[in-house]
């Protein structure tokens, strides 16, 4: 038990260095914009003298890695600079639009998980057969579909012509239907076929075999052989691929306009509003490093023989 | 090599939407940016198959165009990111210590983000154009090829051959280039197809946000946010540039299957 303590401190400590680096990283790049903020605000309006006072109130006239270190030293007391264009907190506007995208985040993620592992266990266990082989197939189109072309399909059908659901923003659960719909479709093609060709090893052991011999139910050694064995793998991209999910549903909220922190970057990204892209990218860098630092840990627990590998 | 399946297949989709994007002007006779105010928003008919879009461009014209700017942008996005990651990936596996640490800390890095969120950033600090758009795509997923080409050469030093060449004094650079590299090659030739799809598709997201190629340029991914507007009345403007990048995608996504069946079946992306 002490070396798996060990090790999931050293994990957590190399990935509280990884977030640290691509912040720092993302921070110089920003510093490298063309143009900054103030001349973008007030254009040739504003006196020289005015503009330098306002780069001096901002911080703007440091050089990137003391603006780093600022930032650093705010961020450490929950302070991430007030936004350029609506002077607001950016933790504010960030803690504001958070939920949302959290929300479309795990619902789409529920929905991946619920409809593709049923359907990866019924078409690896009944393999070549119809079923099996229109999930193949769909799965290759599926996951070509941009989710944003998805989003956008889904709106002509569900809300221009049937008039089902509404077609942006946040009015109620109805409103999460497609935005969720989007995200979750073209994932759930992954995730099946990786259920189902995990089925497809697992149903060639040795032990679901004994298992058979046995004279166990075909349910019985359905669930507790083969599906449990199969979930190894699955679980794991379960935790990899979220930050994918965060970053696709970027695209997304500016499609259906979700209120969220996607919509939120891509706006202030437009604005070259440094502080709340900023804070949005560190928080961001944080969930996805969180992630794939307990699918590290995660996975050594499920499968002691790969701890070995998971350091490397 | 055209008993395979897949391969045959995605060659085949590739091999006409290439000819669609070479005789893009020809095929069509009209030009992607021929503004016709009179044939606004007119519905898929004889004269304009896909219909035409709001300042009466034939949307057919367009979507083949779009197809040049897709395929430029994933060529040389996956041109770019297989540079780097290759080099990255032969010095880490040859050298080790500290320089492969270092170098598979950097991957660490790039997989520390989203892809599509790290390409916003870079491609906002480079300005908005489709080769920027090729550019900030390469930055965020050269890693996978590092990761592929560092393990092959992990296994190859150890061969007698690299034994023998190190003996006898050859540099460490004539050996990766001469001898590692040709029997990493195969590989990256199989990754570099299999990483073409999610180039197109990154560039179309960037070009749906408005970081990537700018009006009139027809990108599809340009053309879909264009389209968003007159979703109500003109659809096939939200349709057809949609079905474009499906095609591209599904067509690659066929080649590289069949290339790894073909070449390197044990290949992960």
């Amino acid at each position: 038990m002490n070396g798996f303590f060990a090790f999931v401190l050293r994990r957590a400590l190399y990935g509280a260095l990884v977030v640290l680096s691509v912040t720092a990283i993302l921070f110089s790049i920003l510093q490298m914009m063309p143009g900054d903020a103030i001349e973008l605000l007030g254009g040739n309006r504003i006196s020289k003298n005015r503009i330098e006072m306002m780069r001096v109130a901002w911080g703007l006239d440091k050089p990137p890695a003391i603006q780093y270190l600022y930032w650093l030293r705010n961020l450490a007391t929950g302070n991430m600079g007030v936004s350029i264009m609506t002077s607001q907190d950016v933790a504010k506007m960030i803690l504001g639009r958070l939920p949302y995208t959290l929300l479309l985040t795990f619902l789409a993620l529920a929905v991946q998980y619920l409809a593709a592992i049923p359907l990866g266990l019924i078409a690896g266990v009944y393999r070549d057969s119809l079923f099996d082989r229109i999930c193949v197939q769909s799965a290759v189109i599926l996951r070509a579909i941009p989710s944003f072309w998805l989003g956008i399909l889904l709106i002509l059908l569900f809300s221009v012509k049937l008039r089902l659901f509404p077609v942006s923003g946040y009015s109620g659960l109805q409103s999460l239907v497609l935005p969720v719909l989007s995200i979750a479709l073209p994932l759930i093609a992954d995730t099946m076929r990786l259920t189902r060709s995990e089925v497809v090893e697992t149903m060639a052991e040795k032990h679901v075999t004994t298992a058979r011999a046995k004279g166990l139910r075909e349910r019985l050694i359905l669930l507790r052989h083969i599906l449990r064995n199969s979930m190894v793998p699955v679980s794991v991209m379960f935790f990899l691929t979220l930050p994918w999910l965060i970053g696709g549903s970027v695209v997304v909220e500016t499609v259906f306009s979700w209120p969220g922190m996607g919509r939120l970057l891509w706006r202030s990204v437009a604005q070259q509003d440094y502080p709340v892209i900023q804070g949005i990218i560190f928080v961001i860098a944080v969930l996805t490093v969180v992630c794939s630092t307990v699918g590290d840990i995660v996975l050594s627990l499920l499968d002691p023989r790969i701890k070995g590998a998971v350091k490397s | 090599m055209f008993k395979n399946p897949s391969f045959a297949t995605g060659f085949a989709v590739i091999a006409l939407v290439a000819l669609g994007a070479a005789l893009a002007g020809h095929a069509t006779g009209y030009e992607f940016d021929a503004i016709n105010m009179s044939e606004v928003l007119k519905s898929p008919s004889r004269a304009n198959w896909l219909g035409t879009d709001q300042y009466g461009r034939d949307l057919f014209t367009r979507v083949l165009f779009g197809a040049r700017i897709a395929l430029r942008v994933g060529f040389i996005a996956v041109a770019i990111e297989s540079l780097i990651g290759v080099t990255l990936g032969l010095i880490s596996g040859y050298l080790g210590g500290y320089v492969e640490r270092a170098i598979l800390f950097v991957t660490d890095l790039t997989w520390a983000m989203p892809p599509v969120i790290l390409a916003m950033a870079i491609v906002t600090v480079l300005g908005p154009s489709v080769n920027n758009v090729a550019v900030s795509i390469a930055v965020v997923s050269w890693a996978q090829f590092t990761r592929v080409v560092r393990a092959k050469t992990l296994s190859l030093k150890e061969l007698p051959y690299i034994e023998a060449a190190e003996s006898i004094g050859e540099s460490g650079l004539s050996i990766l280039v001469r001898y590692i590299l040709p029997n990493v090659a195969p590989s990256i030739i199989v990754l570099a197809t299999l990483s073409l799809p999610s180039a197109i598709m990154s560039t179309t997201a960037l070009g749906f946000l408005g970081l990537g190629a700018q009006p009139p340029t027809p990108d599809w991914g340009v053309m879909l946010s264009e389209g968003i507007s007159y979703i109500e009345d003109a659809s096939w403007l939200s349709v057809f540039p949609g079905v474009a990048i499906v095609v591209l995608v599904v067509g690659f996504n066929f080649l590289g299957e069949g290339l790894r069946e073909l070449i390197d079946p044990r290949i992960k992306l």
